[in-house]
Formats: C-alpha cells, structure tokens, sequence
C-alpha cells in the first residue's frame, strides 16, 4: 500500500483513532492531548515525529472552542508535524461510554479487591477499577461541559 | 432415447441439487456480510499500524531486533491459506496453483522450501505433493478468533526465531468486493518496510525522531504486535474471499441448474407428445383396418 501524502489544512492536525475493530474517528482538530506512558503529551500542529506507547488515559482533543473527550487504553500513539495517529486497544468516546456499566465494574473490582485472592485475580480487578474509573470521569466530563454550557 | 421416467427423475434430480445451491448461496451470503464486516472494521487498525512500522524500520538499525533482521540463509517457508470447505469455485484452485509455482521458482533458485497450511484443502493437496509440510492447522474458519491468529503467529515466529526458516512468506486470497478476490504472495518475515525507496521521506525530517520508552523496547512491543495483527488480517481477508467466492459460484450453479431444468422439461415434453402422438397413429391405423 503507498503512503499518500497527508492533505490538511494548515494550522490543522489530522486526527486519526483506530481500534482493531473499527475507525473510530478521522478529523481534523487544532490540539490533541494524549496518555503517552511516560506521561501526557500535548501536539500543536507542527510538533516534531514522536513515538509512543500509550497507557490506560484520557485523550482530548479541541476543534474550534469546542472540547472533545475519548478513554483510550493501552497501544501505540505516532505524531508526525500533520497528523496524530492513535493505535488503541480500546478506544471510546465520551458520548459512547455506558455509565451504568462502568459504576458496576467499579464496584464489582473493588469487592474483587476487598476479598483479595489469587494475584492474578487481584491484578485483573485493579485492571479493571482502572478502567472503569477512567470511564467514570470521562462520561463525567460530558456532564461538565453540559452545566457549563 | 430415455424413458418418460427416466426423464422425470432426472428433472426431479436436478430441482433438488438447485434448492441445495440455492440454499447455501443464501448461506454464503449471510456469512458473508459478517466477514465483510469484520475485514472492513480490521483494515484501518492493521494498515495504521502497518504505517507507523515502516516508518520506524527505516530509522532504526534493522539488526536491532531479530524480526527485522535481514538473514543469509536460504530457508523459506511458504504459509498457506485456504479455506476448509470447498464448493466455493477457484478459490482454492488459485491459491494451490499460484502456491506450487511460487514453491518452484524457489527451489530453482537454490532455496530450501517448507510449507505449513491453514485450511483443509491446502492439507489435502500438499499430502499428494513432495513440499515438506512442516506445520497443519486445520478447522481455523469455523469460529475465526483473533485467538488463531496468536496461536499461528507465535508459533512461526518462534520457529523463525529457532532458525527453521529464515523467510516467510504468505499466500491468501484478499478480498477486494463480493465478485472478486486476488491471489496475494506476501512476505511476513523478516518485516519489510513498505517504502524503503523514499529517501526523501526520510530526509526531510532530519533524524530528529523522538520515543518513549526508548527504541529498543518500543520495537519489542509494536513488531511482534504488528505481526499478530497482519496474522490475522490475512485470515479475515481469505475468510471473507471464501464466503464471497462461494457466493458467486453456488449462484452460477443455482442458475445453470435452472437452465438444465428447463431444457430436460422441454425434451421431456416433446418425448411425452411423441409417444401420444404414436399412440395416436396406432389407434387410428388399427380403427382403419377393422372398416
């Protein structure tokens, strides 16, 4: 497959969010921040190439004056000056997340944790809690935005 | 000339075989727009992914990590995908014969070749030949899972990493729509760039490249990823081919057997009247001999 070259408008970044089941978003923003795991990074337009792995995070990104909100958990993220390329695992947009579940799996976890148990047993609930609570404060964030507005 | 019987059970024959193709063309079909489904939404990740390696294999030194690595020897191992079922036209033809041409230009080139097969038909066909098969895995299609991919992909890379072979390439059919799927001979190991030629692709960023962690541990994580990923791109890929492939050719069989139908009805007809009209001719002739 060749390697067309990126058609953006200037002062612009390509956006692209992709899970290995489906596209999640392709659009161009002004600012993305992301959950690199060495700590969060922010990309303007122009930022140098840059290569990362990704944690268990938040990632934002604003178009206009308008913030958007995504959980992204694990992968890969690569920057070039035009475009921000997001490899995710799993990947969901603020709007999408379900947050009944999310208040189950995070009391679910933390019986896990209270009743203690296999150390896998007990990794997997922290795993879990982690993602869950990210979930939380993401669908938390839309709420925000809604009082603000 | 056949019997009026004969005729009939051989139209009825006929009628029974049409419901079956047209009842696993409907089959097909349905399974088909779940593996397109699955194709479709798998084919941004895999070539995202596939993007951001060959842009980190062009700046890292390739030695740094085995599965870049370009090797010497001239061990090659040739992948196999095919489907488990047949009755799906030259979806499986295809790949068998671009396969053993490949295989022969290999040998002639001086390699030792080894296959390892994904799919009944492939298995079939190679146990009648003389290609060495190294490794069998059959039944893979009927609950594809990412799981197969991980399973296939660890085990030829821990043969690479062994040193049974040092090239592997893979041959499946991609689907490109529901009326045509391409022979694809692809190399998977060692991992290639894609555009090694674009130098000035290279140049205009200078060198100046940042990562985090380090280089070393970022190809740790990302190549063998990128290889499981392309593992199992390449199985949805075959697996949504063979459902389109059987498709088309069970509609062609409901089709001709329509056509058969229709001429075996239109011989019957004229047989049936022959006979009246025989029938006919003698009650008559013999009304006339008794006046």
């Amino acid at each position: 497959m060749a390697n067309p070259p990126v058609a953006v408008t200037a002062g612009k970044i390509l956006l692209e969010v992709v899970t290995p089941d489906h596209r999640l978003l392709s659009q161009e923003v002004d600012y993305v921040s992301a959950p690199g795991s060495e700590g969060d990074f922010g990309v303007l337009p122009g930022h140098c190439h840059f290569l990362t792995t990704l944690r268990i995070g938040e990632l934002q990104y604003r178009i206009g004056e308008k913030t958007e909100f995504m959980s992204v958990l694990w992968g890969f993220a690569e920057v070039t000056p035009k475009k921000v390329t997001i490899l995710a695992e799993i990947a969901e947009k603020a709007e999408d997340i379900n947050v009944e579940r999310a208040e189950e799996a995070v009391k679910q976890a933390e019986e896990q944790l209270e009743r203690g148990g296999l150390a896998s047993e007990v990794k997997e609930a922290q795993i879990s809690l982690e993602k869950a609570r990210l979930r939380q404060k993401i669908a938390g964030r839309l709420h925000q935005r809604g009082a603000h507005s | 000339m056949p019997s009026l019987q004969s005729l009939r059970r051989k139209i009825a024959s006929v009628k029974n075989t049409q419901k079956i193709t047209k009842a696993m063309k409907m089959v097909a079909a349905a399974k088909l727009k779940r593996a397109q489904e699955r194709i479709l939404a798998a084919r941004p990740y895999a070539h995202q992914l596939r993007e951001v390696m060959s842009n980190l294999s062009q700046r890292v030194d390739r030695s740094s990590h085995p599965l870049l690595s370009r090797r010497d020897g001239n061990m090659l191992e040739l992948l196999v995908v095919t489907s488990d079922r047949g009755l799906c036209g030259a979806f499986n033809t295809n790949i068998l014969r671009r396969s053993a041409e490949f295989l022969d230009e290999q040998r002639r080139q001086g390699k030792q070749v080894s296959v390892s097969l994904i799919g009944r038909k492939s298995i079939d066909y190679f146990k009648r030949r003389d290609w060495p098969i190294r490794q069998e895995w059959p039944g893979v299609f009927d609950r594809l899972s990412f799981e197969h991919a991980l399973d296939i992909g660890q085990n030829v890379v821990s043969q690479y990493h062994a040193g049974t072979f040092d090239h592997l390439y893979v041959v499946y059919n991609e689907f490109k729509s529901a009326m045509q799927q391409e022979v694809i001979i692809e190399k998977f190991l060692p991992i290639e760039s894609l555009h090694e030629a674009q130098a000035d692709d290279t140049q205009s960023i200078g060198g100046g490249y940042l990562y985090e962690p380090d280089e070393g541990e970022l190809l740790e994580t990302l190549l063998p990823k990128h290889f499981e990923i392309q593992m199992y791109r390449a199985l949805l890929e075959s697996a949504a081919a063979e459902q389109a492939a059987r498709m088309t050719a069970m509609d062609g069989a409901t089709r001709n057997a329509g056509e058969l139908i229709k001429k075996v009805t239109l011989f019957y007809n004229k047989t049936r009247q022959a006979a009246i009209t025989k029938e006919l001719m003698d009650i008559v002739g013999g009304a006339e001999a008794i006046q």
